[in-house]
């Protein structure tokens, strides 16, 4: 359970236990790893863009092969194994059972992602993490893409072997006494996102089988010049992964439910209507998928009925925060780190719902396609919002992981500059997008507005990077030598609301 | 758990009530823009990797320059030779992809003469960052 530092184990016990905290931590720790992989060519990214003109990067493939990996290392080898490593921990105990339903399985889903994530990252395509052909057919020459594929390929594998995992540990072992309705919410978005992952995942597989062929040249499916359809890869990518955005978003969400009644020491407002929330947001998650391509010459009627589609998951997402807003209402709230960042989510999740509603509307979509507008948009969810709750949670199991106290001081300072640079880059990117500059450019022309707002969002990455560098010297100091945590209850709120103080199961 | 839910009824209610307002309005407006008039003249825009040609109905060809009437309305045919690409000129809104083995269409009708940038806004390779071209829109 705890990471015993004082009586440590040795490694290898560890990584070929199969026990649910041992996996949760392989898990903690290996997107840990994959979060400042990622950050570091993010940041690569933003010091080339600091100005026009080569910067650090000396050519736009490598700049290319970067954003590609980076994109890629972000939501598959960071927010995924992220949310899976929070479930890992707390599902079983949620549920009240002794492990995940099927351990060894667990085990195996993580150890599919280190084999995945080098394939990914030495392969180096250059397509994007979305991969669209023709142009994926014919660039990134073999092995590239190959492996770019193939890693994609195992990841998904990977991730529906744990989707079944969590759903059957939820659905058929949990304990007896114990009704659907009263599992906590955390479990419940476990369960949603699990289901949402079997039903998407597999027409990704598909494409993904469909551009190795078309690759090999055996087949046409995504060639025009052999009776194929290009956009027909989109529809099939975007069925998978805009539905994969509430996989990413809906377990961050769980956490804030855990963190947020807790801190304001008062129950959750409702737990009825969190769960309808859920369960409203998995089913809308498949009507939505088209928003992505209005611009790929889609008919009037299409459009319509994916902007209906996509303005359906508002409600629903409002009804979280609402949630959130109506806990926290004459709570006795403690400001503690874990608070602050799902209070700082929460925040930067209603402005990037507010700039989703912008993008869905079709005459709209035309101004923000593509630009920059998009790139803040998308980031304020999967940073603002899912890395916010994730981190946040990451502190909040952080004294039943280590059995130490992380040091709340330099907690906060992380939380502000994460917040303050969050907010610089990503609402900068807006508004650059509305000035018209495409994503995924390695250079720009010199027009004063894009010069200038490039260089603020470059200064708002580099104080998320301060940020980010002060959280990793505080995991490993405190992991060591931090002070010992009073396991009862760790962040003085009175005793009865930390969560997993009590439930430990044994090693097997 | 005891508590009354009208608060999050009459919330959830007036956020509808915006989409739906939202959505109307996106609804009105996108009808209005695909209205494409009568007389608008056709120009075929071709995209490669990693230029823009142009053919003007009489047949003048142009790459990497496109020079057209201010008030005059004009429908452009899309099509790629190669890849994805998006053609796009940000100071009129004229945004859609162009895409091997279709042709998209979308009018615009210029109200100011000058130069304006027109670029490619969909990922396509190497020189994707300097796929652009110019638009020049002349006094008539």
């Amino acid at each position: 359970m705890v990471l015993e530092l004082k009586r440590a184990r040795p490694v290898w016990q560890i990584m070929f236990s199969t026990h649910h905290t041992d996996v949760g931590l392989m898990y903690l720790i290996f997107s840990i790893l994959a979060m400042f992989i990622g950050g570091a060519m993010a940041i690569a990214l933003r010091v080339e863009l600091f100005a026009p003109g080569a910067q650090l990067i000396q050519d736009s493939m490598s700049y290319n092969r970067l954003f590609t990996a980076h994109g890629t290392t972000m939501i598959f080898l960071f927010l995924l194994p992220s949310a899976a490593a929070v479930g890992n921990y707390l599902v079983p105990i949620m549920v009240r059972y002794k492990d995940m339903a099927y351990p060894k399985l667990n085990a195996i889903a993580f150890w599919m992602i280190p084999p995945a994530a080098v394939l990914v990252w030495l392969g180096m395509a250059d397509f994007g993490w979305y991969a669209n052909p023709p142009y994926s057919v014919i660039s990134s020459p073999a092995p590239a893409a190959e492996m770019w594929i193939f890693g994609l390929k195992v990841l998904g594998v990977s991730s529906i072997l744990g989707s079944i995992n969590f759903v059957v540990t939820i659905l058929k072992c949990k304990h007896p006494d114990l009704s659907l309705g009263k599992v906590p919410l955390l479990a419940w978005s476990f369960l949603s996102s699990s289901i949402i992952v079997l039903a998407a995942m597999p027409t990704f597989a598909a494409a993904l089988l469909m551009l190795l062929t078309d690759r090999l040249g055996t087949t046409g499916f995504f060639n025009p010049a052999m009776g194929g359809d290009p956009i027909a890869y989109q529809h099939l990518f975007w069925f998978t992964f805009h539905p994969e955005v509430y996989v990413l978003v809906i377990p961050a969400i769980g956490m804030m439910y855990e963190i947020i009644p807790r801190f304001s020491r008062r129950p959750i407002f409702s737990q009825g209507s969190g769960v309808a929330a859920f369960v409203i947001l998995s089913l809308v998650a498949f009507a939505s998928w088209a928003h992505h391509m209005y611009a790929t010459g889609m008919t009037f009627t299409e459009k319509t009925v994916f902007m209906i589609g996509t303005l359906a998951a508002v409600p629903a997402s409002a009804m979280h925060v609402f949630n959130f807003l109506a806990t926290m209402w004459n709570g006795r709230i403690k400001f503690a780190t874990p608070m602050m960042w799902a209070v700082g989510g929460i925040a930067l999740f209603f402005a990037a719902g507010a700039g989703g509603v912008v993008n869905s509307a079709m005459p709209l979509d035309f101004i923000t396609h593509d630009s920059y507008w998009v790139v803040g948009h998308f980031h304020l969810f999967v940073f603002g919002t899912i890395a916010f709750g994730t981190i946040g949670f990451f502190y909040y199991i952080f004294p039943y992981v280590t059995g130490r106290m992380y040091n709340e001081k330099w907690g906060v300072v992380h939380f502000i500059l994460a917040f303050v640079g969050a907010c610089i880059t990503f609402f900068t990117q807006h508004i650059l997008g509305l000035f018209g500059m495409p994503r995924r450019i390695y250079d720009y022309p010199e027009i004063d507005s894009w010069v200038s707002m490039n260089a603020l969002i470059s200064v708002g990455a580099m104080i998320i990077l301060v940020g980010m560098c002060i959280f990793l010297v505080n995991l490993i100091y405190s992991a060591a030598k931090g002070k010992p945590a009073n396991l009862h209850d760790p962040f003085g709120l009175g005793g009865k609301y930390y969560y997993p103080y009590e439930q430990r199961n044994p090693h097997h | 758990m005891a508590h009354s839910n009208w608060a999050e009824w009459i919330y959830v209610a007036v956020v509808i009530a915006l989409l739906v307002y939202v959505g109307a309005e996106a609804w009105n407006i996108e009808n209005l823009i695909e209205h494409v008039p009568e007389d608008a003249e056709v120009i075929k825009v071709t995209a490669q990797q990693w230029f823009w040609s142009f053919e003007h109905e009489d047949g003048t060809k142009e790459v990497g320059e496109l020079h057209l009437k201010k008030d005059h309305a004009y429908k452009f045919e899309i099509e790629s030779k190669d890849v994805n690409h998006n053609f796009n000129i940000h100071e009129y809104v004229v945004l859609l992809d162009a895409v091997p083995g279709q042709i998209n269409t979308v009018w615009f009708s210029p109200n100011e003469a000058g130069e304006f940038d027109i670029q490619c806004r969909e990922y396509c390779g190497l020189i994707h960052y300097n796929m652009r071209a110019t638009l020049i829109v002349e006094d008539t």
